[in-house]
């Protein structure tokens, strides 16, 4: 056991920060920093980079473009994202479909997939929440049903409706869980499909979150007609690939980096702001008392994704422990907005959505660190609900750790 | 970064855990706190010379088995899990690291000792008006020819009992509570004028009130420099805690798996308990806490030989983990065994007065949040 990183991890850190700070554009950085929301070609413009360089999907099997990085490397690398305020490779294509396409697909699928995803070329969304499947998603109720189109080809007509498809405004393709047994047990019946979002019959309705934004999304499905060929796995075995799908790719999944730069950001930000008394806020007992508590808080769940790497690492995959990292690294990420919302003072209350109008040169309001922290604030209480939610999360360490 | 114990370590951890399961139940416990003596100088003996363990963190030069921290923390752990009392913490861990860190003259000659079984050491470094800042000491050593006369009280040293020598801290210099002025000194118990109270501990172990009248010690019973041993102080004791936090683990992993065998056999309104979700969640922040404990004692027992503010951050953290983790543990480990729980016939209950005075052994939760804050903020404006 020991902490110390080798020549070659050094010189790995040092590689990974010189690219990163010669090739991720400036106006990306200011954005991230100042919290604003990112456009689509901003998350495309990043990724293309990376993957350019061979770095957009380092957990792939090698031949697809995985980098087969040991578990400090990973660690380094995502420090280094963090550290530059890097844009987030969003998850869905590479994190997500790709790890089910590589893992259950066929030779054709992860031709015609796999290379799309890691350049970037087409932009993924997940179909699997419907209005009365959230903790409960194997009662979902989209149904496909199968039949012999025109051109003597097989195909399913699908018809339901999703919901909390994040960015599906922007997507080109959706992996979906449909209900291809109506009859069989609930988790029984359920099959895993590939759906072009151009489809006739789909229809995307923006749903505008608490904080304002637009970020999540309704799907409708109807008579939507989708090739077989496009199913993963067999049919009626999609659960097994949503199964691996929601265990795979947990390390990161407690934004470990990222919440340590959200940590130093509220530093910044408070040292910035008056105290009660008149000095700076980040010697008031209190807020600092908070702040202390935070700061031990991340390291005891960065010490906790160390262990679990390390395990994985040495082969063991990643098991249901990464509950543990999806709940601790939830409720640190939300006390980060938190205490960057109470920071803010009286300044978190303006609302500067569509506002100042464009072209709109008046000096702006308050301090630019709080601008976004109610926003932020309010979109990230999504945390502990997504991905199963926190709640959930305790239900799979009670069946699968505690064996209760 | 490497997270995994050597062949050698795992190997260590076997064998402590299988001596601890076949000669230190819960039972032969019982008997052991409840005899005169309080422990067992059989089981010192076995620990010296059947599993060598006396030696586990000391170089082979001095005839140890060439650890450290880490083979600290194996041992602290396992012997969390079985709550034993025997002075492991006070002789090795601290004991050991005065004598390692500070060039004492006749290191070697006490390391032998300990590695013997032959010397047991308790630390007493507490007084009564002191809470736990180190360097309030009232207790003087005058200067008296070569030698110190050391005069004072120590309050509550624990493991006194059972030692044949005590590290002492005492003024040479300085007011009470300055940083300076400090020095430690290795004593004789039987040395003329040592008076003591001696007196069981909540948590099954043995303590003292030792008083020193007009105590002479030779010029060198010091340890460290004379009048700046507080650095050295501080540095041992953080090793200390974070032997301490491995203890807690040990005792934590316990409670919390006696807790899920309570609630499966338990049944109430014709089901076991621990199908109630409302336990299971509970059952669960109870694993995280215990999950938490575990990466933050590694994080210290790993950071001990970094500079002095960053060990003492790592250490402050990981005992505000424990801390707070020994009581939500305990506690909850308590409600889930219900009025069981509350008996002096389980073992739950023992585990939970052990992890109780583990949260204020050297420094509450409260303490560390400080001293992490002054470390990690600078001093208060």
């Amino acid at each position: 056991m020991n902490l110390d990183f080798s020549p070659e991890d050094l010189a790995f850190r040092d590689e990974v920060r010189a690219f990163v700070s010669a090739n991720y554009p400036a106006e990306l950085r200011a954005k991230v920093d100042e919290g604003d929301e990112m456009a689509k070609e901003d998350f495309l413009t990043w990724h293309r980079i990376l993957a350019k360089k061979g770095w957009v999907a380092p957990s792939w099997p090698k031949e697809w473009g995985g980098c087969e990085w040991t578990s400090t490397q990973k660690y380094l690398f995502s420090e280094e994202m963090a550290r530059a305020d890097a844009i987030a490779v969003l998850p869905f294509g590479v994190a997500m479909v790709a790890p089910v396409i590589y893992t259950f697909g066929t030779k054709e699928q992860k031709e015609r997939y796999l290379p799309k995803i890691y350049n970037g070329e087409e932009w993924w969304c997940q179909g699997y929440s419907e209005p009365g499947a959230g903790s409960d998603l194997a009662s979902l109720k989209t149904k496909a049903e199968r039949f012999t189109g025109d051109d003597g080809k097989d195909y399913y007509l699908v018809n339901g409706q999703k919901t909390w498809t994040t960015l599906a405004q922007h997507a080109d393709w959706g992996f979906f869980l449909v209900r291809t047994d109506p009859t069989a047990k609930i988790q029984e019946g359920i099959s895993f499909l590939l759906i072009d979002m151009k489809t006739p019959g789909i229809t995307v309705r923006p749903i505008i979150t608490i904080d304002g934004g637009h970020e999540v999304n309704e799907v409708w499905l109807e008579y939507v007609k989708v090739p077989v060929e496009n199913r993963v796995f067999e049919e009626n075995k999609g659960w097994t690939c949503a199964k691996f799908l929601l265990a795979h790719e947990r390390s990161g999944i407690a934004g470990v980096a990222r919440s340590k730069r959200g940590v130093e950001r509220i530093r910044e930000m408070a040292s910035a702001e008056y105290s009660d008394d008149g000095a700076n806020l980040l010697k008031d007992a209190d807020f600092k008392r908070k702040v202390a508590e935070l700061e031990i808080d991340l390291t005891a769940l960065e010490y906790t994704e160390l262990r679990v790497l390390a395990s994985e690492s040495a082969g063991k995959g990643p098991g249901p422990e990464s509950s543990l990292l999806k709940i601790k690294g939830t409720e640190i990420q939300q006390r980060i907005t938190e205490l960057a919302l109470e920071a803010a003072g009286h300044y978190g209350a303006p609302y500067f959505r569509g506002f100042p109008a464009d072209g709109d040169n008046m000096h702006p309001i308050g301090p630019d660190s709080a601008h976004r922290t109610s926003p932020n604030y309010f979109n990230t209480r999504k945390t502990s609900i997504y991905g199963g939610s926190n709640e959930i999360q305790r239900n799979i360490i009670a069946k699968m750790v505690l064996g209760l | 970064m490497d997270f995994n114990f050597s062949e050698e370590q795992s190997m260590l951890r076997d064998t402590v855990a299988s001596f601890l399961q076949d000669r230190y139940n819960f039972d032969s416990r019982q008997k052991l706190i409840n005899s005169e003596s309080g422990w067992s100088a059989a089981n010192w003996g076995a620990f010296a010379n059947e599993l060598g363990i006396l030696g586990a963190p000391f170089a082979e030069d001095h005839g140890g088995l060439g650890g450290g921290a880490i083979e600290n923390m194996i041992v602290m752990e396992e012997f969390g899990k079985a709550l034993v009392v025997e002075p492991y913490l006070g002789t090795v861990v601290i004991g050991g690291g005065f004598l390692k860190h500070s060039g004492y003259a006749g290191a070697a000659d006490v390391i032998g000792q300990i590695i013997e079984g032959k010397a047991v050491i308790a630390f007493a470094y507490a007084e009564p008006q002191a809470r736990y800042t180190w360097s309030d000491i009232k207790t003087t050593a005058k200067k008296d020819g070569a030698g110190y006369v050391l005069n004072g009280h120590k309050a509550v040293v624990v493991g006194a009992p059972w030692a044949t020598h005590l590290i002492v801290t005492a003024r040479t210099g300085g007011a009470q509570r300055d940083a300076g002025g400090v020095s430690v000194f290795l004593v004789d118990k039987a040395s003329k004028g040592i008076v003591t109270r001696d007196y069981p501990t909540v948590d099954g172990q043995r303590a003292s009130e030792v008083y020193f009248e007009n105590v002479s010690v030779p010029a060198d019973a010091l340890i460290g420099g004379e009048g700046a041993g507080l650095p050295l102080v501080e540095k041992v004791l953080d090793e200390a805690i974070s032997a301490t936090c491995a203890e807690a683990v040990g005792a934590m992993r316990r409670m919390h798996e006696t807790t899920l065998d309570y609630a499966r056999q338990r049944k109430q309104f014709g089901t076991a308990i621990a199908n109630f979700q409302v336990l299971q969640h509970r059952m669960v922040d109870m694993f995280m806490n215990v999950e938490q404990s575990v990466s933050m004692t590694y994080m210290a027992t790993l950071k001990l030989d970094e500079s002095d503010v960053e060990r003492a951050k790592a250490v402050s953290a990981a005992k505000v983990q424990i801390g707070k983790a020994c009581k939500f543990v305990g506690q909850n480990a308590i409600q889930i065994h219900g009025g069981m729980g509350m008996t002096n016939e389980l073992a739950v209950g023992h585990y939970f007065k052990r992890a109780t005075m583990i949260e204020g052994l050297f420094g509450s939760v409260d303490h560390h949040l400080r001293r992490y804050e002054t470390l990690s903020f600078g001093k208060a404006a």
